[in-house]
C-alpha cells in the first residue's frame, strides 16, 4: 500500500518534467541531426556533409575554430592557475573567490561592448600604447583582440574549478614532498599539479567547448576574421537560411564537445558556469 | 624574505582583480561623460540616463527582458522541483543516472547547439517565434540548474521525516506542501536565482529564436553595439551593473539564511 502510493506520486511528480526531457531534451537534438540529412531545397541527401569534409574552407574553419579555442583555453589557464593557487593561500580566500567570480554576473555583451570601446582607434589602450611610446595601432577586430576578450570573459570559469581542486589539497603532502627534499619546482610538478589535474581539466572543459561556439565576440571583436563553429552555425541559421548545413556543422560541434568531455573526463558539471555554486 | 614573497602574490592577485574590473568600472564611468565617445572624459553629466529613461523602447525591452526572467525562472522552478523530486523517488540507479544525464545536456551544451536545435523544434511544431518562443526556451534551459540545486537538498532530508508525517495521517498534499518543501526550501530559492541570472544573461539561445517583433536587453544591445560606441548603452550598464549587485548580495544572503537554517537543525537534533 505504502510503496503504491509513492508511486502514483513519483509519476504524478514526473509529468511536466518527463515532457521537458522529451520535448526540449530529446526532441531538438534528433531534429538537429535528421535537419543535417536535408539541403537548402528540402530533399533528403548526405550532401552536406560531403561538402563539409570534401571543402576545403569548411576543413580549415573548422581547424581555425579549434586551434582559437585551444589558445583562449591556454591562455585563460596561465592566467588562471596561479590566481587560483594564490587565492588559495590569502587569508579570506572565499571573499577573493566571490570577488573574481563576480564580474560573471555582468552581462556578457557589455563586456565584449567595453572593449570595443577600449580597444578603439583612440581609445583608452592606444593611448596607453601611445604613452609608452608605442604609439597606436588597430586593436580592434584583430585576432589578438579576440583571443584576449574570449580569455577575459572566460577566466573566473577555469579559476573557480582549479581554486575547488586546490583547496582540496592536503597541506601535509606539500610538506611531505618538501621534507624528502624536493625543490619548489619539484613539488609543484610532481606533486601540486597532478593532484589539481581535476580540476584544471574541469576548467579545460569549461572553457574550450564554449570557445569553440562563440559568436557574437568573432562579429563584435574579432571582426569576422576568425570564423568559429559558432559563427558558422548562426551564419548558416540566421543569413543563408541553409538549415541543412547549419545542422551539419552543429553535428560536427556536438561530436567536438563528446570528443573533449570524454578526454577530460567526468560529466561536465557547468553549473560552475555561474560563479557561487559549487 | 617572506614578507616580501607575500607582497608579490598579492600583487599579482590584485593585477588579475583590476583587469577583471577594469572593463566594468570604465563603461560604467563614461555613462556619466559628456561626448558621445568612451575616449576622453570630458565632464560628469546625467544625460545619459536621462536619454536611457526617454528612451521608451528600450525600457518597453528592459521590462520584457524582466518578465521573461520572472516568469521563466518561476515555471522553470516549478517543473524542475517536481522533477527532481521525481528524481529522488526514483529506485534503480539506472534510471535514475540516465535521467541526471538527460538533464544535464543542456548544461554541458554549447549555446549556438541549443538555440539552433529549438529553431527547428519550434519551426517544426509551428510554433511562432516571439514572446512565447523566448519564454519556453528559457524555461527549457533553466530546468536542469533548478534540478542540480534542489536534489541534493531533498536527498540531504531523511526518510523518517516523511514516515513520520505519514504516521500521523498527513496525506501527500500535505507531506509535499508541508513538509518537503518548507524543508527544501533553500534549495528551491538558489534555483530560482540561478535560473534568474541565466535567463536574464542569455544572448545567444534567444538570439536564435526571437524573430522579428521581439527582442530582449542582450539581443539590443548585440545590434546597437554592431552600430559602434552609444553612450546610451553605458548608462545602461550601469543600471545592469547596480541589478546584477543586488541579485548578488541577494544570492549571498539566500545562501547565509540556508547555512544558518541548516546550523539550526542541526542544534535542534541535539
Amino acid at each position: 500500500m505504502q510503496r503504491k502510493q509513492r508511486l502514483s506520486r513519483n509519476t504524478a511528480y514526473f509529468v511536466p518534467y518527463s515532457l521537458w526531457i522529451l520535448l526540449f531534451v530529446i526532441a531538438p537534438v534528433l531534429l538537429l541531426i535528421y535537419q543535417s540529412f536535408f539541403n537548402i531545397d528540402g530533399q533528403f541527401t548526405f550532401g552536406n556533409y560531403q561538402t563539409y569534409f570534401s571543402s576545403s574552407t569548411y576543413l580549415m574553419m573548422t581547424v581555425n575554430s579549434v586551434w582559437y579555442a585551444f589558445l583562449i583555453t591556454l591562455a585563460t589557464l596561465l592566467i588562471s592557475y596561479p590566481t587560483a593557487y594564490l587565492l588559495n593561500e590569502t587569508k579570506h580566500p572565499q571573499l577573493w573567490l566571490l570577488l573574481i567570480i563576480m564580474p560573471t554576473w555582468i552581462n556578457l555583451l557589455l563586456k565584449a561592448y567595453a572593449f570595443i570601446g577600449i580597444f578603439s582607434q583612440a581609445g583608452i589602450a592606444n593611448q596607453f600604447l601611445s604613452f609608452i611610446g608605442i604609439g597606436p595601432k588597430q586593436l580592434l577586430f584583430t585576432n589578438f583582440s579576440f583571443v584576449f576578450v574570449a580569455a577575459y570573459i572566460q577566466i573566473p570559469f577555469m579559476v573557480l574549478p582549479i581554486y575547488n581542486s586546490i583547496s582540496e589539497l592536503k597541506p601535509s603532502y606539500v610538506n611531505a614532498s618538501r621534507d624528502l627534499g624536493a625543490t619548489n619546482w619539484q613539488t609543484f610538478s610532481r606533486v601540486i599539479f597532478p593532484l589539481t589535474m581535476p580540476g584544471v581539466k574541469a576548467g579545460i572543459q569549461a572553457v574550450f567547448i564554449p570557445s569553440l561556439s562563440l559568436f557574437m565576440l568573432t562579429r563584435l571583436i574579432g571582426g569576422n576574421k576568425v570564423i568559429t563553429l559558432g559563427t558558422a552555425i548562426e551564419e548558416h541559421f540566421l543569413t543563408t537560411m541553409n538549415w541543412g548545413m547549419g545542422s551539419t556543422i552543429g553535428v560536427v560541434l556536438i561530436v567536438a564537445m563528446i570528443i573533449i568531455m570524454w578526454l577530460t573526463g567526468g560529466s561536465g558539471k557547468r553549473h560552475a558556469r555561474k560563479g557561487l555554486t559549487k | 624574505m617572506t614578507q616580501r614573497r607575500f607582497k608579490w602574490r598579492n600583487l599579482y592577485l590584485w593585477l588579475v582583480f583590476i583587469v577583471l574590473y577594469a572593463p566594468i568600472i570604465f563603461l560604467v564611468v563614461y555613462s556619466f561623460s559628456k561626448g558621445d565617445t568612451m575616449n576622453n572624459f570630458h565632464g560628469f553629466t546625467w544625460s545619459h540616463y536621462q536619454d536611457l529613461f526617454a528612451d521608451t523602447r528600450l525600457i518597453a525591452i528592459f521590462l520584457e527582458t524582466l518578465l521573461i526572467a520572472l516568469l521563466s525562472s518561476l515555471l522553470a522552478t516549478m517543473i524542475g522541483t517536481l522533477g527532481a523530486l521525481g528524481i529522488n523517488n526514483t529506485t534503480r540507479p539506472v534510471t535514475k543516472n540516465t535521467i541526471l544525464a538527460l538533464n544535464n545536456i543542456l548544461m554541458v551544451s554549447p549555446d549556438v547547439i541549443i538555440g539552433a536545435s529549438f529553431l527547428i523544434f519550434f519551426t517544426a511544431l509551428k510554433i511562432p517565434l516571439g514572446f512565447g518562443s523566448v519564454l519556453l526556451s528559457h524555461i527549457a534551459f533553466s530546468i536542469p540548474i533548478v534540478v542540480l540545486m534542489v536534489l541534493p537538498k531533498i536527498q540531504e532530508m531523511s526518510t523518517s521525516l516523511l514516515d513520520a508525517a505519514a504516521d500521523l495521517g498527513a496525506n501527500n498534499w500535505q507531506l509535499l506542501s508541508q513538509v518537503i518543501v518548507p524543508y527544501i526550501m533553500p534549495g528551491i530559492f538558489s534555483g530560482f536565482f540561478m535560473a534568474l541570472t541565466y535567463s536574464l544573461d542569455d544572448f545567444a539561445v534567444t538570439f536564435f529564436v526571437t524573430g522579428n517583433g521581439f527582442t530582449t536587453l542582450s539581443v539590443e544591445i548585440y545590434s546597437r553595439a554592431r552600430q559602434g560606441i552609444n553612450l546610451e548603452i553605458n548608462a545602461l550598464s550601469g543600471l545592469m551593473f547596480l541589478m546584477a549587485m543586488v541579485l548578488v548580495i541577494g544570492y549571498y544572503f539566500i545562501n547565509q539564511y540556508s547555512s544558518r537554517h541548516r546550523a539550526n537543525v542541526r542544534r535542534r537534533r541535539k
